[in-house]
């Protein structure tokens, strides 16, 4: 339990002092969304329909963009084979990582998504839909990608790939996350049906991105 | 006391520590006169008065355009001179725009509450604004991201000196665009004649702020110079004798 | 204790390492792994922490702990040294003794041992290659696992260093630990045993006893 607090402790460590890496990854957020509306114009309205769907794709590409560093700083500095002989399960130490992960990159992009919310003209209720159901569904962004990180941890340009490994199995995750911030503000579906199954995705993902990325791992060890 | 005086680090820190507590001295004078003045400056017949938003709205919306030349210049020395002043200046500068540009985003946020019933509007002044306090943030984010502070001030001035360069490009496309979507209903900040009883203020409000951002500016190049000079400590002494 | 491996064969990257490889280490001895470059010295130390699966053969620890893995058993100090350059020091070393199992308390008298006390509360950004390798093997002392597998561990250290390194192997000998030490020099140990890398040796042993 100490390693495991250690290792946790550590991950955060690193994140508030490297660069501030969260605050990257709110920066790609507030650039995509501000990017949108130069492409779809700048109708308040049209931009309230769509705007829990550009916020999701928002969060959902910049909690990509530092996946890549989740397992591959370990990896290159050799801190990775240490890990593996620490007497912990190997499933635990990622998922202990991914947490701390999430926590430094996935926690501040739904903080700030209620303020990018008023950059496209959402209601407060519509913009506090959106950030419940992004901090339901964050974490499950964060547990695939853990897996698409374990996968490519070995390659030098694992970034690119590591993108198009995940993004397909983040599909789900995005189609229940939009459907519940629409339900919250527009129904006619209840909002709970949606946001009951985005949850499950999310308790799924906690359980199979880390065993899954273990395994990946330890195949990887040729 | 010439320029070449205050390009030794050393010597720009003994100069502005006499220096400082002036320029601060004069800031809070500015203000204080400023913001008497915009006390009893008129409402507006149509805003009411919401318009004050305006003495802080708009000289926000300058000092964050010129933190950027600032920046620039620095930009320059630090291409062309390889000065490690140069270095710092643009350092110091790039926060401290940043926080103006976001004042004027807030403020203008919160004047376009009443006025356009929505706290943001994809009005092109707004947007450019917003484009350009996107830049400040990249450009902090590349400080922060590089060790070598060398490095890093070379990087950013790059970065610098095409920002300067594309900032008035998208403010004209972000102008076509905005025009292209929303015919001419657009409320004009300011209009085309200002009234002396509001320009007054608002010269006095642009003096204060420029005073603050030179004290602020002063203020965080010698705290960078401190830093620089904590780090070479710690890797002197990392390279010294080593303890038991 | 007593660690040995029979039959070990090894493939990377489809290049056959080595095949048929044996060899037995017991509690208080050392074995120097020798041999060519591209021989396969750093691959068997990686096989032994369990960070390379082995095509053939068996690993086996006599008397170990039964409920950890050989892998939990060992100390790798393998070419990289596992540092965080934002970190200080002390935060580096005790990440790693909480990581590993060992408790703080040790990790100061580590610290001092590699002559690094001085420097505890610096960013490891700040180090030399020498000194961060000083770091990495100050992890041994912190945290006790009886067998240690040392992947060229003079490399980048300075004689005052190498001799640290040779008392704190001296010592963990004395205390009936087991070493595994890749080299291509001497590493300052008296009467170690020799385990030779190479085409013909391993051909060698692969014949039938």
């Amino acid at each position: 339990m100490t390693a495991l607090c250690a290792l946790f402790i550590r991950d955060l460590r690193l994140a508030v002092r490297v660069g501030g890496g969260a605050l990257i990854g709110v920066l790609f957020f507030l650039v995509v969304v501000t990017l949108m509306p130069f492409a779809i114009g700048p109708d308040l309205g049209l931009l309230a329909r769509m705007g829990p769907a550009i916020l999701w794709l928002g969060a959902l590409l910049a909690s990509l963009l530092a996946l890549d560093r989740l397992l591959a700083t370990d990896h290159e500095d050799g801190s990775l084979d240490l890990i593996l002989t620490a007497r912990v399960p190997l499933e635990l130490a990622v998922a202990v990582k991914a947490l701390a992960h999430w926590l430094t990159t996935g926690l501040p992009l739904v903080v700030s998504s209620p303020l990018l919310g008023l950059l496209l003209n959402l209601e407060a209720k519509a913009s506090g839909a959106v950030a419940l159901t992004l901090l339901a569904g964050t974490p499950a962004l964060t547990f695939i990608g853990l897996i698409g990180a374990a996968l490519t941890v070995a390659l030098r340009r694992g970034g690119l790939l590591l993108a198009i490994l995940v993004l397909p199995l983040t599909i789900p995750v995005l189609i229940f996350g939009v459907a519940a911030s629409n339900a919250a503000i527009a129904g006619p579906v209840p909002f709970g049906a949606p946001f009951g199954i985005l949850c499950a995705l999310t308790l799924i993902s906690l359980v199979i991105g880390p065993i899954a990325a273990a395994v990946a791992l330890r195949q990887g060890l040729e | 006391m010439s320029l070449i005086d205050l390009a030794n680090p050393s010597r720009f820190l003994a100069l502005t520590a006499r220096a400082l507590p002036w320029l601060a001295a004069a800031t809070v004078l500015a203000f204080a006169i400023g913001i008497t003045e915009v006390y009893f400056a008129p409402d507006d017949y149509q805003q009411g008065a919401t318009v004050k938003i305006m003495f802080i709205h708009v000289p926000a919306a300058w000092l964050g355009v010129f933190a950027w030349i600032v920046m620039s210049a620095a930009a320059l020395g630090t291409l062309v001179w390889r000065h490690p002043l140069a270095d710092v200046a643009a350092k110091a500068a790039a926060p401290i725009g940043a926080a103006f540009t976001l004042m004027c985003l807030v403020t203008g946020s919160l004047w376009g509450r009443p006025m356009w019933g929505t706290y943001w509007v994809w009005d092109a002044r707004l947007t450019s604004v917003l484009v350009l306090f996107l830049m400040y943030l990249g450009v902090i984010a590349l400080w922060r991201t590089m060790d070598d502070p060398a490095q890093a001030a070379r990087a950013a001035a790059v970065l610098t000196l095409v920002g300067a360069i594309n900032i008035p490009i998208i403010k004209f496309s972000v102008d076509w665009w905005n025009t292209l979507h929303q015919p001419a209903s657009v409320l004009r900040l300011g209009g085309s004649t200002i009234h002396p009883a509001i320009l007054v203020p608002l010269i006095v409000m642009a003096v204060a702020f420029t005073l603050l951002f030179v004290t602020l500016h002063v203020a965080a190049m010698r705290n960078e110079i401190m830093r620089r000079r904590v780090r070479t400590l710690m890797m002197l002494q990392a390279g010294a004798r080593m303890g038991p | 204790m007593r660690l040995r491996g029979s039959d070990l064969t090894c493939v990377r990257g489809g290049r056959e390492v080595f095949r048929g490889l044996a060899f037995t280490v017991e509690a208080g001895e050392a074995l120097v792994v020798t041999g060519p470059n591209g021989a396969g010295k750093s691959s068997l130390l990686r096989m032994v922490a369990g960070l390379v699966r082995p095509q053939q053969g068996q690993l086996e620890l006599e008397d170990g702990d039964p409920e950890l893995s050989i892998s939990e058993h060992v100390h790798y100090l393998g070419h990289q040294d596992a540092l965080k350059p934002s970190l200080s020091v002390r935060e580096n070393l005790g990440f790693w003794a909480a990581l590993l199992g060992g408790g703080g308390e040790k990790s100061e008298v580590a610290l001092a041992a590699v002559g690094l006390a001085g420097l505890a509360p610096l960013p490891a950004i700040y180090l030399s290659a020498g000194q961060r390798r000083r770091l990495a093997v100050a992890r041994l002392m912190a945290v006790e696992r009886p067998i240690w597998l040392l992947d060229e561990p003079t490399s980048t250290l300075d004689a005052a260093a190498q001799t640290i390194l040779a008392d704190l192997m001296r010592a963990h000998l004395a205390g009936r630990g087991l070493i595994l030490v890749a080299s291509h020099g001497p590493i300052g140990l008296d009467g170690v045993k020799e385990l030779r890398l190479g085409q013909q040796q391993s051909k060698q042993r692969t014949q039938p006893p």
